[in-house]
């Protein structure tokens, strides 16, 4: 092969080499870091994983945050207006975040479904609801009508 | 009224962009001198027009004009007069006329100071410039109009700033990021430009260079203050977070330094031609994806202020034409530029080559851990975040990767560099940055912690570069600083940035080592020690500031006898919205910053307490100051003041 054309082959085998190992590595590390967000609904079905990073969200239920006396141990409820699932977290709360507001974490599952977390976000912003907490309460909304129809086509019946 | 004159502004401002998007254009392929001309004046006459428009809009801030929806969802008569006026560009409506006001000064700017650029290239660059006006001055008329009047329902009172926007921090970082983002407009008229006329030479190069690093200079002090204000204002005391917005703003500053970089070899050997160009259509394409991104309210995220799928069509579809249109173009004329050039694989070009490799690696892998969220929500494969430990990944060995390449860059030569010359020179350097690695761990961090790899690791390479650096800068003036003054601004800016980065690199990575954060619950005359210093809780007292009342603790820090600070952290809640917000206190110093932050009120006079001892973290921002100061005087190269070298130029070409 004339040196020329041998030196371009051995830099596109380069590129082509390099750039697959690229994109695998990015791959395999999007799908280590990527962390799903469940409704509290979902997770109650058990379609979320357990001991795998995933994000959890949905209102703060009135009345459901106990906060330990000693420490910064906090657990609460958050409802996607279907079910509640406790969040579990040792730290600092943001500033937003309150009662009957939305809340997100992030954390991980245990065996009793209640969601321990290594961070806790809420809206950054009086008029703005996280789009993933909105998406789940309308969700649970919806599924409520149609309950609440199928109810009354059932008595209707 | 004024409203109203603000508003007519811009409609007219949008007919001048029309005009300058059209006729010098048409003009170059008609060789019509007069319309060719006629640029400039439209480029003052649409920069006048946005600027009335813009100081409209700070009036009805200034004078309480709650008639204006815009006015009346982000002020409120209690607010203090200079938040009023960095209120104008703290939502959306506002932040695009101040998008729109600097492009029109960027490209008065291009008018005014490119008289020595032949008049086909200059129209058709301005007309560029005008094209993109009108994109943006369309978007704020049909979908964000800031004049918006509510009438008659007029509020007697505004529903108030965003208390986390009451900030210095707020009145600066947006001006200085949309300078770059903006700025990178120029690079970009000026490589299309280049691609409809077919004509692309070093004094293309050379004469895009300032403005390619003015732009990059801006980017980099406003990406510096934004993380310095996400620092003290979030209150968690953290520099950054990989947050989406965040990383709309990286983006087009690695793209930004890829295109510093490759353009130098543009301009002194004629290689990378045709990447250059594509890397300055990146650099603005990425800085509109940024507005697409933070703007249009598609992400989670701390900015995501707004939220209207209109808006998003709009960018979207400006987006598409932008850079499609770009792209199509590079495909069909970028080929032709490229000029054969050989180099061998030690030169300064192979070094710029690896340069832009690992940047543009890095920018790719931000690129798409920044976009998966999104597009896995468009297909419903589920809604994603992607987090830290993917950016860090991938980020942290080719930013090492960058710095070690960097030592070994500064002594390379254009063309070819004898091989063993270079290697001659990575002794000494190495072996200061491995004894400086050893042995200033024992120095630095905590006696009884031991040694830590990351801060071995950290100085080994900043040290390594500063030394390569220092050995190159001896060897050129010797020990006689006066000889400093004799270097080209270039070389010195260079210096500069890379030093500034060596700086960055210290901070971000000891700060990694040896920072301390511990979250606790603390009653009045309670203490805690973290990394030797002495925290004592002396309770919490109520205070009112201008237009918030606040709880505000106090905290002494000891250290062993001494006495070291007083800090008065609060939780403040505003009058007119509600809204809580926590104001950190810091002790900075460039050795470390003790940072302390209230959380909530526990039972019996008990709060939550964040305290933070953070060895270094002022390094980050300093080097990044240092790294805009050193594009800075590189910009100020007298190369690229002397106006008549392009026109001599092009007569010994002709």
């Amino acid at each position: 092969m004339h040196p020329i054309r041998k030196q371009r082959l051995q830099i596109v085998l380069l590129i082509v080499v390099a750039s697959s190992v690229a994109v695998g590595l990015m791959a395999y590390m999007l799908g280590q870091n990527a962390n799903y967000f469940f409704t509290p609904s979902q997770v109650l079905q058990g379609e979320a994983p357990e001991n795998v990073t995933i994000r959890a969200g949905g209102m703060v239920v009135e009345g459901s945050i106990a906060r330990s006396t000693d420490s910064l141990e906090v657990s609460f409820l958050v409802t996607d207006g279907m079910a509640n699932l406790r969040v579990s977290y040792s730290g600092i709360l943001p500033d937003l975040f309150a009662e009957g507001e939305a809340a997100i974490a992030t954390g991980q599952l245990d065996q009793q479904s209640v969601l321990q977390a290594t961070q806790v976000l809420a809206k950054h912003d009086e008029n703005y609801t996280p789009p993933e907490v909105a998406d789940a309460m309308n969700k649970a909304y919806e599924m409520k009508q149609k309950e609440k129809q199928q109810q009354y086509q059932e008595g209707y019946e | 009224m004024i409203a109203e004159l603000g508003h007519f502004a811009l409609i007219i401002a949008l007919g001048l962009a029309l005009m300058q998007s059209l006729v010098p254009m048409v003009g170059s392929f008609k060789g019509y001198n007069a319309w060719m001309r006629l640029g400039h004046s439209l480029s003052y006459g649409q920069f006048l027009f946005i600027a009335i428009s813009f100081v409209c809009l700070a009036a009805a801030f200034w004078l309480d004009d709650f008639s204006l929806k815009y006015v009346s969802q982000n002020s409120n008569t209690q607010l203090p007069n200079q938040y009023k006026i960095s209120a104008v560009w703290a939502a959306h409506e506002g932040s695009l006329l101040l998008w729109a006001l600097i492009l029109a000064g960027w490209t008065a700017a291009v008018a005014r100071f490119s008289r020595p650029l032949p008049l086909e290239l200059r129209a058709r660059i301005l007309s560029v410039l005008g094209a993109i006006s009108v994109g943006f001055a369309l978007f704020l008329i049909l979908t964000s109009n800031p004049f918006e009047r509510l009438l008659p329902m007029t509020p007697m009172q505004g529903s108030d700033l965003n208390p986390l926007l009451q900030d210095i921090g707020l009145i600066i970082h947006p001006p200085m990021l949309y300078m770059g983002y903006v700025g990178f407009a120029v690079p970009f008229a000026f490589a299309i430009a280049a691609l409809i006329g077919g004509q692309f030479d070093s004094a293309w190069a050379r004469w895009s260079r300032p403005w390619i690093n003015m732009a990059w200079v801006f980017l980099t002090i406003g990406i510096t203050l934004g993380s310095w204000w996400a620092y003290y204002e979030l209150g968690w005391g953290g520099w950054w977070f990989w947050d989406p917005v965040e990383n709309a703003s990286l983006m087009p500053w690695l793209a930004g330094t890829a295109l510093m970089h490759s353009v130098s070899a543009t301009e002194k050997r004629g290689v990378f031609r045709s990447w250059t160009l594509l890397l300055a259509i990146f650099a603005f394409s990425l800085s509109l994806l940024g507005t697409f991104l933070v703007r249009s309210g598609i992400l989670t995220s701390v900015h995501a202020f707004a939220a209207d799928p209109e808006r998003g069509v709009f960018m979207l579809m400006f987006l598409a034409v932008v850079i499609g249109g770009s792209l199509m173009l590079f495909a069909l004329r970028g080929p032709a530029m490229q000029k054969v050039a050989s180099y061998s694989g030690w030169s300064r070009e192979a070094m710029l080559l690896i340069n832009n490799v690992l940047l543009v690696s890095s920018l790719t892998m931000i690129l798409i851990g920044t976009l998966y969220p999104l597009i896995a929500d468009v297909l419903e494969l589920g809604k994603i975040s992607v987090g830290p430990p993917y950016f860090n990944f991938f980020f942290v060995p080719l930013s090492v990767g960058l710095v070690v390449a960097m030592g070994i860059a500064v002594f390379s030569k254009w063309k070819a560099t004898d091989s063993k010359f270079l290697l001659s020179k990575i002794p000494l350097p190495l072996a200061i940055a491995v004894v400086g690695a050893f042995l200033l761990p024992f120095v630095l961090g905590d006696t009884d912690s031991g040694y830590s790899v990351t801060a071995g690791l950290t100085l080994l390479i900043s040290l390594w570069l500063l030394a390569t650096i220092a050995i190159d800068l001896k060897a050129k003036i010797g020990t006689d600083f006066a000889r400093l003054a004799k270097l080209s601004h270039s070389y010195l800016g260079m210096q500069l940035a890379h030093s500034g980065l060596a700086i960055l690199v210290l901070g971000v990575g000891l700060n990694a080592a040896y920072d301390e954060i511990r979250e606790l619950r603390m009653a009045p005359g309670d203490s805690a020690t973290i990394s030797g210093y002495q925290f004592d809780f002396k309770g919490v007292n109520p205070v009112a500031g201008p237009n918030f009342t606040a709880y505000r603790g106090q905290i002494t820090v000891t250290r062993g006898s001494k006495w070291v600070a007083n800090l008065f952290p609060e939780k403040r809640q505003y009058n007119a919205g509600g809204q809580v917000m926590t104001e950190a206190a810091i002790d900075p110093s460039l050795m470390r910053d003790i940072y302390v932050s209230l959380g909530e009120p526990l039972a019996e006079g008990s709060w939550a307490v964040s305290l933070q001892v953070k060895p270094f973290i002022r390094c980050i921002w300093l080097g990044g100051i240092l790294v805009g100061l050193g594009g800075l005087i590189a910009a100020t190269d007298r190369r690229y003041r002397r106006r008549k070298t392009l026109l001599e130029n092009k007569r010994a070409e002709s």
